[in-house]
């Protein structure tokens, strides 16, 4: 498979960016270093290429029916210029990928998508739409970049000065450059900040109107390395580690974007009875307490033990200072304060179950 | 970049001091900023032996951990402590602050035939 590049390639090459293969693309993973990038974008913002992510478009008379179908969040709660975080389940319950709705009208909406899932997805929601619905792969006309930190909208707006006031969660439809574009106040920091969609043959011009407009509050543009050490303080879970098709949405934490009383959707059958027999694993947050740290597939022993699960994503992270995790194991161990062993290469490291999230912003 | 002189070297990036029958290994100034920046070092036990290509020690970024592989065979004699509280030391000051281990009894022809400064500078530069 040819490697992808994003509008915003020879920018990064420009910037020093070390690079990495994702999802078929080659990204930005580090420029000045995962650690200054991550505590940048807390103490004051960070500069994100996202624009591998995907884009669907779901339009026509039956799409708000379409989607309540297809995702597990209510879309009837939705109105024009608000989105929601949800999840594409499959049959059991199992989470295809973790997306963004964004409502621009009752009969059309984005679909914001993990790059790693962009096909897949797409091709889920065609096989499954049995609606008057329309579902269309619109990934190739958006770019996107993401600004996140305190300091993100006084940058943003020296750029975009008619942005209209925006609420977490809510966007806009404003001209940029005089194409257009929409911004949104969702991210994946754990801090304030904005998620612009606009063409591609923008993006160059919006980056670096951005960096030169920040440079005076020290942003920083941030690679994958750090976006990943900055939603594990939050605890926002990543698809192929915290989620994927074979851990349901409830043993994940989803549960509070699966809207059973909305009507029928796919999964709802399984997850229905999985709550009521009792979720068997649960995702918890550890903290490690010998010297060491614990990554993706460690596995986790109770105390006496016995393998209850593995470490889902897992680093010593910049801002928390702690060598730290999220793991999915039996339910009966998720209790806070449950001593748990995790092996790393041969070593048992001591941790505990922490309560979550490691990381809120002030 | 400065690769002392005395210092011998291997293709993984890794140098060695000869130290009569004694050596101290770490790694080089191009290896810490492929890694970039270090958070945590897993440092072996005192009075553990290794043969030479042996994984010796673990460096971790927040992305990954990384083996650093002994350049000669040797008992270790001394670890640095001070990169429990100090692990970026082994980035701002690869080639003397951030060394890694001490072994005794090693084997100066090991150690000859080890690449030298020049040697090493050749093979990053081709790179």
């Amino acid at each position: 498979m040819a490697t992808l590049h994003t509008p915003l390639f020879e920018e990064h090459k420009k910037l020093g960016a070390k690079f990495t293969s994702f999802a078929g693309w080659e990204m930005p993973v580090q420029y000045r270093g995962v650690v200054t990038e991550h505590k940048a974008v807390r103490a004051s913002a960070g500069l994100f290429d996202v624009s591998h992510m995907g884009e669907l478009i779901v339009s026509g008379r039956e799409a708000e029916k379409a989607l309540n179908f297809l995702t597990s969040n209510d879309v009837t709660k939705l109105s024009d210029g608000k989105a929601h975080y949800s999840a594409i389940l499959n049959e059991s319950g199992g989470v295809v990928d973790d997306i963004i709705v964004y409502r621009f009208s009752s009969e059309k909406y984005l679909v914001c998508v993990n790059a790693a899932n962009s096909t897949k997805d797409y091709e889920w929601l065609i096989a499954h739409n049995r609606f008057d619905a329309q579902i269309d792969d619109r990934s190739a006309e958006y770019a996107q970049i993401a600004i996140q930190g305190p300091r993100s909208e006084e940058i943003l707006r020296n750029v975009c000065p008619d942005l209209p006031a925006l609420s977490y969660f809510h966007f806009a439809q404003i001209e940029l450059f005089g194409a257009p574009a929409v911004v949104a106040r969702t991210g994946y920091t754990g801090e304030d900040g904005f998620e612009i969609f606009l063409p591609p043959a923008l993006a160059v011009q919006l980056w670096r109107a951005l960096l030169t407009s920040g440079e005076k509050y020290g942003i920083e543009p941030v690679g994958l390395g750090a976006r990943d050490s900055l939603r594990l303080e939050p605890c926002y879970p990543l698809h192929g580690h915290e989620l994927s098709d074979d851990i349901s949405a409830l043993e994940s934490g989803l549960g509070w974007v699966v809207k059973f009383d909305k009507g029928e959707f796919i999964g709802r059958d399984a997850l229905l009875k999985q709550k009521q027999a009792g979720v068997p694993r649960a995702l918890v947050g550890f903290f490690i307490e010998d010297a060491g740290i614990a990554r993706h597939g460690d596995r986790v022993y109770s105390n006496s033990n016995a393998v209850i699960g593995h470490v889902t994503s897992g680093t010593k992270t910049p801002t928390v200072e702690r060598a730290l995790g999220l793991a999915l194991v039996s339910a009966e161990c998720k209790a806070v304060g449950t001593e748990i062993e995790l092996e790393v290469r041969s070593r048992r490291l001591k941790a505990r179950v922490v309560k979550t999230p490691f990381y809120r912003r002030s | 970049m400065d690769f002392p002189k005395n210092y011998r070297y291997t293709k993984d990036h890794e140098w060695v001091e000869l130290q009569g029958e004694k050596a101290t290994l770490g790694i080089t100034q191009f290896a810490q900023e492929e890694l970039g920046e270090i958070v945590f070092v897993e440092l072996p036990s005192v009075g553990d032996s290794f043969s030479k290509g042996d994984s010796i020690c673990v460096v971790e970024s927040t992305k990954a951990a990384s083996d650093v592989y002994s350049a000669l065979g040797g008992t270790v004699s001394e670890v640095n402590g001070i990169l429990a509280d100090q692990p970026e030391l082994v980035n701002s000051h690869p080639h003397d602050k951030g060394w890694l281990v001490k072994l005794e009894g090693v084997n100066a022809a090991e150690f000859e035939g080890l690449m030298s400064a020049d040697e090493y500078r050749n093979l990053i530069e081709s790179k």
